[in-house]
């Protein structure tokens, strides 16, 4: 079930990896190029992305937004997810303290680049206990073709 | 940090942070804040239903559990993951003039929100002066 999607194939170089990271939190070093899309650690919406043979899933988890106000739009092999979170914290005139203060309020914007097989005529989008999911689906796997030598 | 909280943050100190791999947990973020009836807790807990989300009142302390339970399809691989583990977890210690008895939870779009009353005689009120 969901656990697909937190099992990497090579878990024990994944923990490598996650070291590595949080190293780089650390001490600031980028030996690794990133993507040019990247974003820092915590940012509002946090992503996962998957695939499966007939389709690319992302997952994006953005609890209490109006789901009809999101904009998703894929636009040359990028897919693109923003929107707007209304804070819910009372107004400074409102009597009363404000103690913690982290969840994300105001506009978001994330964006992913989809594999090249990716169909952006075939997308269905669903909003459900916070998580937004995006299937797009995947061109059938083009059959090798021989060419004839005039 | 002033120690000016009402609800003391424990998730850091306290078990949240276990090494072992089945035992991580995220930390929710949270919003809280407080009026003259009571406190209002936020919490984001993206991918928990109602039924996977657990609260317990142990004493003085609140402990909000939740686990993620997404569907996805079966033969779904991950190629990439900011989210690893599908667990939240997150503990405060509520004060004395907090009724723990009285909490009202609501989930809704992977957002909780809790609400804690004061006991009734720690609401503030107006003490009248007799003139005499």
């Amino acid at each position: 079930m969901y656990e697909s999607l937190l099992n990497f194939p090579g878990a024990f170089f994944g923990e490598f990896e996650r070291l590595r990271r949080e190293l780089d939190d650390v001490f600031g070093a980028t030996s690794v190029p990133t993507s040019i899309r990247s974003v820092a650690p915590g940012t509002f919406p946090a992503i996962n992305v998957g695939n499966t043979v007939e389709s690319v899933d992302v997952y994006a988890f953005a609890p209490g937004i109006d789901a009809t106000k999101v904009d998703v739009q894929i636009d040359r092999g990028i897919l693109s997810i923003s929107g707007e979170r209304a804070s819910a914290l009372p107004d400074a005139k409102q009597a009363g303290h404000v103690y913690s203060r982290e969840r994300l309020s105001g506009r978001f914007h994330r964006a992913i680049s989809l594999p090249d097989d990716a169909d952006a005529s075939k997308v269905d989008a669903s909003y459900r206990d916070g998580v937004l999911h995006v299937r797009v689906g995947r061109r059938a796997a083009p059959q090798p073709q021989r060419i004839a030598i005039q | 940090m002033k120690d000016t909280n009402r609800t003391h943050d424990v998730a850091t100190t306290g078990n949240a942070r276990s090494t072992t791999v089945d035992e991580r947990t995220m930390i929710p973020r949270v919003d809280v804040f407080e009026d003259d009836s009571g406190i209002t807790l936020l919490a984001d807990l993206p991918g928990v239903p109602k039924d996977g989300l657990e609260l317990k009142v142990d004493g003085d302390t609140l402990l909000i559990e939740g686990s993620i339970a997404t569907p996805t399809p079966q033969d779904l691989q991950s190629v990439y993951a900011e989210i690893r583990v599908p667990r939240y977890r997150r503990a405060f210690v509520l004060s004395r003039e907090l009724d723990p008895a009285k909490i009202d939870a609501n989930l809704r779009d992977g957002v909780l929100n809790l609400r804690i009353p004061k006991q009734e005689h720690a609401k503030p009120r107006r003490i009248e002066v007799r003139t005499g």
